[in-house]
């Protein structure tokens, strides 16, 4: 695992993304993290790139190289290392040799920058080379990925910054003698994969569900979803309209799908708050929705660009009266194309709105994921009326099932009144008939008995299959979980998990048998109270371990380790 | 809702229920107004959407044959261009109060106005909260007596029409439910024209800020002689506030708002149309 770390505004990230794309295109798995400063240029930003023969689960636990490209970057960072690791730093930004006792290679990236490209801000492709030339990376590779990020720059920044990779190349060739062990030669490999990050997954994942209208206010960590979609929808017939607020994003959504077409926005903690009076409403209405919240560190502003899984109360209750809606929550890179288009699926069939979690953690993170088999995607749409219906048309007609067809404006004979007051079959306003108020309500919420068979079959399990100490986690924690696990396993542990990717109705039918047969019940999230522990105690009358860490930083899988072998002492 | 009856497209084709507003309330008259200006223009109740906010103005929908949808407080706008955007051939017209227009929902009009979507903003203004039973509002005048202001407004009212014309707005009228042919020509003018048509339209309370007295006296139509085409002349004449001025303050043609989005589409179309597996493939 590599980890890179600077000044912000150095070209951290950029060079991390360079090497990400190189060694995806060599043939290995990655897994990406980064964090940066809040601010655009200056702070401390690093990025860390792991890469494998293997399918990878988590960002790791401690990095194998450093690269610093100056004395705070070491200092931020190495505590994390080993003995057997190597850093990599700029000599020229390093008032003293750093004091490690693994193997450091000392690189005057600066000077060589400045004397043989003319150009300091090239440094970071100096690093690159050095990194390629130090460890095996295959140099075409590089050569191909930063000629591919300046083509549009002209010929001159593109020939400076290859002739700043090869310059970091040779001397890291010619004028230092390898003393590590790491060494990243291309793998061949049969299938064809993604490297994208789990915004770009979603994002491409909302074209493929049918997409045809996005809205939404720029706001960290969910902005690129909007940037993605504002190039690429209008190929595909869609539009995407930046709005003035969260809430009018919202409603855009809403009116848009109102009249039948597939809609979305996606936001962060603060946007979903804004959100919340029309999510009443599309509730209320019954008009299908999808509402993407990419969780940030909250409460309030926050921590931007650092991740927590702190909205999920908010997703499940936000909102005044009784107002069910679809949760769910995306588990990976790859989980995020399947789980939006899913997301669409539910909305459409059940008419609700769906609340999709995703978090920074997991959308900015870049990762290989088979690509996709896209010839038997299903698209589900809302069920209309039909002629027999339109002789006396009620919008929300009372069913076994809780859902009635829904018209779209143009259909002759279909027209009704959506509204959020509380309405009879035929939509117009009932306030003065009590019954019919409870009528509706558990029409609203029948609908959700047909969800929960479908958040059984899209629990996933990990582990052994009858554990005594069972793991539930929920969102991006399910790679970190599943490698703790393997780690568990190994030392032979009796450890397995489930991983629920629809939290809201909660999948009874695999959390019931799970939890009663196991001895102790682990459930690690990234927020200080245990939200979903919470929902989950409103249902079992089980001493769940909490595990929880809100620090705006990821689980690593040792943690989750600890956690277990603690456990596993006190049986 | 019941199904239509003949395929005459008469006013009476788009009445539906008679609305519970209190006897003698303005927007007897602006609903009368608008069923005429749609008969006029023969359009088919399947292809209108009424979009309505929360207020007196708010149950507008329930009362017409056509497709209705009826929001939270302040949104009309954002849910209209919703719909437009995604219906473009349908007749979008957004109907809010002035505590729903200017108070909540202040902040979309500018937003609205400057896009050019093509939906009809008609607020139905009384300078007062009606159904919270009788607040002073963004347009009451300053001193006024309400449930809130016991000793007086201290606020200056706002001008929507000069505020709309400032914003950009290419369409700008202001009519009286006590005009109610005046109105149902304004009306038709709003719907036919091309980009975003803002309406104000006085609209008495007679139960919590009767102005039926007063209005006569301060109406008076835009004067023969005003250039519509003028953005300085009609916001001129949104500023003087002697007369209460009856008419279009300001017309003009810019392309809309769905219009240059689906100009992008066609760009995007021109390029060679990729397939959503070409797009994945950017990522390989």
């Amino acid at each position: 695992m590599f980890r890179l770390g600077g000044e912000g505004g150095e070209g951290v990230l950029s060079t991390g993304q360079l090497l990400t794309l190189a060694l995806a295109r060599a043939g290995h798995e990655i897994y990406t993290f980064q964090t940066y400063p809040a601010e655009i240029k200056g702070g401390h930003a690093n990025f860390q790139v792991r890469a494998s023969e293997h399918v990878l689960l988590s960002q790791g636990d401690h990095p194998d190289i450093l690269l610093a490209f100056n004395e705070e970057a070491f200092q931020k960072h190495h505590g994390d290392l080993r003995q057997d690791s190597v850093v990599v730093y700029d000599s020229d930004s390093f008032p003293r040799q750093p004091v490690f006792a693994g193997i450091s290679y000392g690189v005057p990236m600066t000077s060589i920058a400045v004397e043989k490209i003319g150009l300091k801000l090239s440094k970071n492709m100096v690093a690159l080379g050095v990194l390629a030339g130090l460890f095996h990376l295959p140099r075409e590779a590089i050569e191909r990925v930063v000629e591919d990020r300046f083509s549009k720059k002209g010929a001159e920044i593109r020939q400076k910054n290859l002739a700043a990779v090869q310059a970091g190349f040779a001397y890291a060739t010619q004028q230092l003698t390898k003393r590590d062990p790491y060494r990243l030669e291309g793998v061949r490999h049969e299938k064809q994969e993604l490297v994208l990050s789990g915004n770009e997954s979603l994002a491409l994942g909302a074209l493929y569900a049918g997409l045809k209208l996005y809205a939404g206010y720029p706001i960290t960590p969910a902005t690129d979803i909007m940037e993605f979609l504002a190039e690429e929808l209008p190929k595909v017939g869609g539009v995407v309209v930046q709005t003035e607020d969260e809430i009018s994003a919202i409603g855009a959504v809403l009116g848009a799908s109102y009249a039948g077409a597939k809609a979305m926005t996606a936001t962060a903690g603060p946007g979903l708050s804004l959100m919340v009076e029309f999510l009443g409403l599309a509730t209320m209405a019954e008009v299908p929705s999808v509402i993407v919240d990419v969780q940030r560190a909250g409460p309030s502003t926050g921590m931007p660009t650092k991740t927590e899984q702190g909205d999920l109360y908010l997703a499940v209750y936000g909102g005044h009266g009784s107002c069910p809606r679809i949760v769910m929550a995306l588990t990976s890179v790859q989980d995020c194309f399947t789980g939006i288009i899913q997301a669409f699926n539910l909305s459409e069939q059940f008419q609700t709105p769906v609340i999709v979690l995703s978090d920074q953690y997991l959308g900015h993170r870049k990762a290989t994921v088979p690509k996709p088999d896209t010839t038997h995607i299903q698209r589900v749409e809302r069920v209309q009326p039909t002629g027999e219906d339109l002789q006396d048309y009620k919008r929300y007609r009372f069913s076994a099932s809780g859902i009635s067809p829904m018209a779209i404006p143009g259909l002759d004979g279909g027209g009704y009144v959506a509204t959020g007051l509380e309405h009879n079959e035929y939509g117009d306003p009932a306030a003065s008939d009590p019954e019919n108020h409870f009528r509706m309500t558990q029409k609203r919420y029948q609908k959700f008995t047909a969800v929960e068979p479908l958040a059984n079959d899209a629990v996933r399990a990990y582990g052994v299959e009858h554990p005594e100490i069972g793991i539930i986690g929920w969102g991006s924690t399910e790679g970190v979980i599943r490698e703790a696990i393997e780690m568990a396993t190994a030392k032979g542990y009796s450890v397995g998990a489930l991983h629920p990717k629809i939290l809201y109705p909660l999948p009874l039918g695999q959390l019931t048998p799970f939890i009663k047969q196991c001895k102790r019940v682990i459930i690690p999230e990234v927020n200080f109270t245990g939200q979903f522990a919470t929902l989950l105690r409103k249902r079992f009358a089980t001493d769940f371990i909490q595990l929880n860490k809100c620090t705006g930083l990821p689980f690593s899988p040792l943690e989750i380790f600890h956690q277990i072998e603690a456990v596993a002492k006190t049986l | 809702m019941s199904e239509l009856g003949g395929t005459e497209l008469t006013p009476k084709t788009y009445q539906d229920q008679h609305p519970v507003w209190c006897p003698g309330c303005g927007d007897f008259g602006v609903l009368d107004a608008m069923a005429k200006a749609f008969s006029q223009l023969k359009l088919h109740p399947k292809d209108i959407v009424l979009v309505s906010g929360i207020g007196c103005s708010g149950r507008t929908p329930g009362f017409m044959k056509c497709y209705g949808f009826h929001v939270v407080h302040g949104r009309v706008l954002p849910v209209s261009m919703g719909v437009k955007l995604a219906q473009p051939a349908l007749t979008v017209v957004g109907v809010g109060g002035d505590g729903d227009a200017f108070a909540i929902g202040g902040g979309h009009i500018p937003h609205a106005a400057r896009r050019n979507i093509s939906v009809t903003y008609l607020v139905m203004d009384n300078s007062i909260y009606g159904l919270t039973k009788g607040q002073f509002s963004p347009t009451s005048p300053m001193g006024l007596e309400a449930g809130s202001t016991p000793y007086g407004s201290v606020e200056a009212p706002l001008n929507p029409l000069a505020m709309t014309i400032a914003y950009g707005a290419t369409f700008v009228a202001r009519g009286y439910s006590g005009k109610p042919k005046e109105l149902t020509d304004l009306i038709v003018r709003a719907l036919t024209h091309k980009g975003f048509a803002f309406l104000n339209v006085i609209s008495p309370c007679i139960t919590y800020y009767n102005t039926y007295k007063t209005i006569p006296q301060q109406i008076a139509p835009v004067p023969a002689t005003h250039d519509a085409s003028s953005q300085i002349a009609a916001f001129t004449l949104a500023q003087d506030t002697s007369r209460m001025y009856l008419g279009v303050f300001y017309e003009t043609t810019q392309p809309t708002y769905e219009e240059r989005l689906h100009a992008n589409v066609a760009k995007a179309a021109a390029a060679g149309v990729p397939r959503l597996d070409e797009i994945m493939a950017s990522f390989v």
